[in-house]
């Protein structure tokens, strides 16, 4: 009984995980159109920031890490944006290619420059132990979870950029006849998705291995929430990656991390031909 | 613009198909013959340099490459020099097939050192075979194997797994759980735990299997808690260990209450999942950086030398860098890289290695290999706390084991 309690907490620990990793994605994939496989890399990127860091802040590198981590791999974004995905919009399947070919190649140079082994990155001390059966670590990825989505919402809701943002997501032809340059838009777009998934990539040091694979074991599941959450959807990416994290944990529990896996891949399968669309829909005016 | 690069492409591709089809063996399908012409021998090293195995397979290779640096630089095999030709397994055990046959058929090597997982072995296995080559496998791996075209210079299980067993009885420990990746090794070792077990008054109070690559291990260690065993038998490969070991650290999991004996962890691995999350735990292998010997102070102090003070040996670089003085004595003692001459002067040959006497079993070219329990230090090394006293016999099908009767089927 004890068990089952425990998997409660530990199902939303796995969403904040899941929601983390996805929430970069929501911008770049749902709002964008771009599939960006490098988005892993990203994450990497956050990850070996919080390495790099621990020279300068010991333990507590992961918390210098995160605005750090946002800044570098945000950067990176924005490169790849502006030097090569800009030249393949409206063409998915080329993006696809391209940014798989630029994951493969960050993956080297990750290789390259810290080597094939995972390194070590410390926990702070005050992030040992635990809530009951929340580990202090969970905690702080779930307190990052609901830190990140609210300032998001606060910024596409409350600001400015966040609202030009949203008319070019909606109807990107309106949004350039009424003086917003999209391009602009686009990279800023692509800045913060990118960035984000440096903060996730902070957060797992906490949890995973940090290595120049790192980003190909998140890459998967991030795009689940997005589908599943519905392109573009803040709310959905959140409801979906709570409600994966959730029936991942007892699917597992009752079974096991093969099969857990398997169920939940069927589960969302099953929910897209009810839903092709996700969760939430983003209703658009624009002739797509 | 767009053409230019599409025809380039193009020709880029048929150049490969034909350099593939030219690939293809016509007459010979003996391997090794043809590598001793010229005044080189190639030998291939194939191994993951990419993807998820990357990590535990890139210092293989490396300690493969010193072993080579060695031979040459005291004058070659049979007066010839040793040409390594490198390929990468990426992970992936098609791949391995695929690049096993290039260097057989194409590079026409005299030998191959590589693997570790057994998935890669077991892919490799059939080409091997087919072409009559020599394979040496450098992890330690589940037994239940024998192929005349394999050399297995890492422990089968009488020589790691069993000693592990061993090892948590006398420690009293006699409730166990059992953790592994989802392929055949694990599989395969848990079998013959559980039947250890049976015959031992030792319980498996449960026995969970992860997906390759697999970060998410709080639902597991939920149930390794509630289940409340003695000790954990972990199988795990790769990353998952760092995501296993550090999710266990943060449960409240610590060596003195639940102590977890690894077979697939070593010094290499300990840095990436963090001394602090591993400390304490033990594992089991037949060879440590701290193993005291004259062969092992050198083997260390080269490799540092070559790769850099940072870099710690561990097990499987040992049993490499061994593979290839162990196929350098054979072709010496054979007088031919041939390969049947190589496997018949192969028997019986011992040699003072890092992990001390090591001798080939001719009968299973497995070979005799002294069993040790390490524990994780705080520095990130692993202490000997027992040891086996003497070379075991491998016995890849637990013949001499009487509650093994039912395994080898």
């Amino acid at each position: 009984m004890e068990g089952i309690l425990n998997q409660l907490p530990i199902g939303l620990s796995i969403g904040a995980v899941l929601l983390l990793i996805a929430l970069g994605l929501t911008f770049t994939f749902g709002q964008m159109g771009v599939i960006n496989m490098a988005h892993g890399e990203f994450i990497m990127a956050g990850a070996y920031t919080a390495y790099l860091l621990q020279d300068f802040a010991d333990r507590n590198a992961v918390l210098v890490a995160l605005p750090v981590a946002f800044l570098v791999a945000g950067l990176m974004g924005l490169i790849l944006e502006r030097t090569a995905i800009r030249h393949f919009y409206g063409r998915p399947l080329d993006t696809l290619l391209l940014t798989w070919g630029v994951s493969l190649v960050l993956q080297q140079v990750a290789r390259d420059l810290f080597g094939a082994p995972n390194v070590q990155v410390l926990s702070p001390t005050w992030l040992q132990g635990s809530l009951g059966p929340m580990p202090y670590n969970r905690l702080f990825i779930l307190l990052l979870a609901v830190g990140s989505v609210v300032a998001i919402w606060v910024y596409m809701n409350r600001s400015a950029q966040g609202r030009r943002m949203q008319a070019v997501m909606q109807n990107r032809q309106l949004a350039a006849t009424s003086g917003i340059n999209t391009g602009r838009v686009d990279q800023r777009t692509f800045f913060i998705g990118s960035g984000l998934a440096g903060i996730a990539g902070v957060a797992l040091t906490l949890i995973g291995p940090v290595g120049p694979t790192l980003g190909t074991y998140y890459i998967v599941d991030a795009f689940l929430v997005v589908v599943a959450g519905g392109l573009g959807q803040l709310r959905g990416a959140v409801i979906a990656a709570l409600a994966l994290g959730l029936l991942n944990s007892y699917a597992e529990f009752w079974t096991n991390a093969s099969l857990a896996k398997v169920i939940v891949f069927a589960v969302i399968i099953a929910f897209l031909q009810f839903r092709p669309q996700g969760l939430f829909v983003l209703r658009s005016r624009a002739l797509t | 613009m767009r053409n230019a690069f599409l025809r380039t492409a193009v020709g880029a591709g048929l150049v490969l198909v034909l350099a593939a089809c030219g690939g293809e063996p016509t007459e010979s399908t003996t391997g090794g013959g043809a590598a001793a012409g010229g005044d080189t021998i190639k030998v291939g090293l194939l191994h993951s340099l990419s993807g998820t195995m990357a990590i535990s397979e890139v210092t293989v290779r490396d300690a493969e490459l010193l072993a080579i640096e060695e031979i040459n630089a005291a004058g070659g095999v049979l007066g010839k020099k040793l040409e390594p030709v490198v390929e990468d397994g990426a992970s992936d055990w098609p791949t391995f097939a695929e690049k096993a046959n290039k260097l057989i058929s194409q590079d026409k090597v005299a030998t191959v050192f590589g693997g570790w997982t057994s998935a890669s072995r077991k892919a490799m296995l059939p080409v091997f075979e087919r072409h009559k080559a020599l394979l040496w496998y450098p992890v330690q791996y589940e037994g239940l194997e024998s192929s005349p075209y394999i050399f297995y210079t890492g422990a089968t299980t009488n020589q790691q797994i069993i000693p592990g067993l061993d090892y948590l009885k006398e420690q009293g420990k006699t409730k166990i759980f059992l953790v592994g990746s989802d392929y055949v090794f694990p599989r395969t070792a848990n079998k013959i735990i559980k039947a250890y077990a049976a015959a031992n008054g030792m319980t498996v109070l449960g026995e969970e299997y992860t997906p390759l690559g697999h970060t998410e291990y709080s639902t597991l260690t939920n149930k390794v808690v509630q289940a409340k065993p003695d000790a954990v038998f972990n199988t795990l490969n790769g990353d998952s260990n760092v995501a296993f070991f550090k999710q266990l650290k943060s449960a409240g999991v610590t060596a003195e209450s639940m102590p977890v004996l690894s077979v697939s962890v070593a010094e290499e691995e300990v840095t990436g999942i963090g001394v602090d999350n591993i400390v304490g735990h033990p594992v089991a292998w037949n060879y440590y950086q701290t193993t005291e010997n004259a062969a092992n102070t050198k083997f260390v102090a080269a490799f540092k030398a070559k790769y850099g003070d940072a870099k710690v040996t561990s097990d499987p670089m040992e049993a490499g860098y061994n593979a290839v003085y162990l196929w350098a004595e054979a072709v010496k003692k054979a007088g031919t890289t041939e390969v049947e001459a190589v496997k018949k002067a192969s028997g019986g040959i011992a040699l003072e290695r890092p992990e001390g006497l090591v001798t080939i079993d001719g009968e299973t070219q497995h070979m005799y290999k002294t069993a040790r329990i390490g524990i994780i230090q705080p520095d990130g090394l692993i202490k000997e706390v027992w040891n086996s006293g003497e070379p075991i016999k491998p016995d890849p099908y637990l013949k001499s084991y009487p509650w093994a009767g039912s395994l080898a089927s």
